[in-house]
Formats: C-alpha cells, sequence, structure tokens
C-alpha cells in the first residue's frame, strides 16, 4: 500500500514501552487478563473434563478423580484457587472503578494490594476446608 | 483498498458502535459469575465427599442443576467477551484475527453445549 504519509515532525514521542516500573496496580492489570485466560483455556478445560467424566460414568469419573487427587492434580487444583479468587476480587475492583470510585492513586494502589491478599487468603482457606473435611 | 480517496479508505474500519452493549454484557456476566462461582466454590467444598455417587447425587437436585446450567451460561458468556478483547489487542492481522475470534465462538459454544448437555443427562438420571 503506497499511500501517502504525512511528512514526519521532529516533535519529541512521549516515553511509553521502554520507559516504565513495577508497580502493584499494573501488576495486578496485567494479572487480570493472564487469570483470566488462563480460566478460559485451563479452567473451562478441566471443568468440562470433571461434568464430562461425572455424566459419562463411575469409569470415567474415577479416571479424573485418580488425577484431579494425585500431586499435579492438587497443585493444579490449588493453582486454578488461586487465579479464580485473585480474577474475582480484582473483578470486584473493577466493578468498584467503574463507578468512578477508588481511581486515585493510594486508593487504586491499597485495593490493588487487598486484591492480593484477599485472594491468597481465600484460596488457604478453601484448601484448608477441602483437606480437613474430604480426606483427600 | 490503496487507492480511493482518505474517506474512503478509513471507511469500515472505525467503531462497529457494539462497543457499549459489549462492555455491560461482560458487566452483567461477572456479577453472575460472582454470585454463582462463590456458590460453586461454597458447594464443593460442603459436600461430603467429592466422588461419583456424592456429586451425582448432587447434581441431580433442582437446587444444584439450575444453578449449575446458569453458572455455564455465565462463565462461558463473559470469557468469550473476554478473550475477545485479548485477541482483538493483540491480533492485527486481518486473517488471523479472523481465524482466532471464530475458533473462540466455536470453543465457547461447543463447550457450553458439552457442559449444558453433561448436566441434563445427570439431572434427568440418564
Amino acid at each position: 500500500m503506497a499511500a501517502a504519509r504525512p511528512t514526519v515532525s521532529a516533535r519529541p514521542l512521549s516515553p511509553h514501552l521502554s520507559i516504565w516500573k513495577w508497580r502493584v496496580h499494573m501488576a495486578v492489570s496485567i494479572l487480570h487478563r493472564v487469570t483470566g485466560n488462563a480460566m478460559a483455556f485451563g479452567g473451562v478445560v478441566l471443568f468440562l473434563w470433571w461434568l464430562v467424566a461425572a455424566a459419562t460414568g463411575p469409569d470415567a469419573y474415577a479416571t479424573f478423580y485418580r488425577v484431579a487427587t494425585g500431586p499435579v492434580g492438587i497443585v493444579v487444583g490449588v493453582g486454578l484457587t488461586w487465579i479464580f479468587f485473585q480474577h474475582m476480587m480484582n473483578g470486584i475492583r473493577h466493578l468498584v472503578m467503574d463507578t468512578g470510585n477508588a481511581l486515585e492513586i493510594h486508593a487504586s494502589k491499597t485495593f490493588a494490594i487487598a486484591t492480593l491478599a484477599g485472594s491468597t487468603l481465600l484460596t488457604v482457606l478453601t484448601w484448608a476446608a477441602i483437606f480437613l473435611t474430604k480426606g483427600i | 483498498m490503496g487507492t480511493g480517496t482518505e474517506l474512503g479508505r478509513v471507511r469500515g474500519l472505525g467503531s462497529a458502535k457494539s462497543g457499549v452493549g459489549h462492555w455491560w454484557h461482560q458487566r452483567v456476566t461477572a456479577i453472575g459469575n460472582l454470585a454463582l462461582m462463590l456458590w460453586f466454590v461454597f458447594s464443593l467444598v460442603r459436600l461430603p465427599a467429592l466422588d461419583y455417587p456424592t456429586v451425582i447425587l448432587w447434581l441431580r437436585q433442582p437446587v444444584a442443576a439450575i444453578p449449575m446450567l446458569l453458572l455455564i451460561v455465565s462463565v462461558f458468556y463473559h470469557f468469550r467477551l473476554g478473550v475477545q478483547v485479548f485477541i482483538e489487542d493483540y491480533l492485527h492481522e486481518e486473517g488471523g484475527k479472523l481465524a482466532a475470534l471464530l475458533a473462540l465462538n466455536f470453543y465457547a459454544l461447543g463447550g457450553a453445549a458439552a457442559a449444558v448437555f453433561c448436566v441434563f443427562k445427570i439431572a434427568l438420571g440418564a
């Protein structure tokens, strides 16, 4: 496409992609996309495996159960639980920010840290309950 | 493309006028997911076991099967909207973007259909 381009002026470009530093509200924002996609592809496939196995019969479910309660299954399960709670907590943060609140740097940062603390706490509580009651 | 006036070249490349609907549906399903996923996690944790007989007996009850069906619709629609934005942000080549969006739609709809079928099969006691 040989379209005529406007002449490029010598005006300075705003520093962007190469000049930045990690901030918790930015990390949480990136994590929101990462956790969402992880669930859309990883979590959904495991959810479908669980449901299809349950609908298929005891043998298919036994295979799922053996993998899910094995060491790899537990690690994936704990990871997915944290991924879910992190997406959930930051999703709540987004819903609050959609109303025009908690957009200032201090509130945004505090709330971002709270999502990380909350998701970790909820993951620990969930798995403590599972280990204490399910005999896994 | 490439010839014609500047206006002619950009026509059809702008807003599709569907952004607000997308944004709103993402929020509606987010709130649906919040309620339904908390119900789901809480229900699984509260079950006496997670073996085959326990899970099947649980899902046969309307109070479990109906929220499960709602959860499937809300969650699959929500991730379909979210992954669409992800694709649109990072895939700029039109052919590849179209293929990825098609694959996403087939994946989301196919997965949801499979999940809904499984819930009905269990709930209606096959």
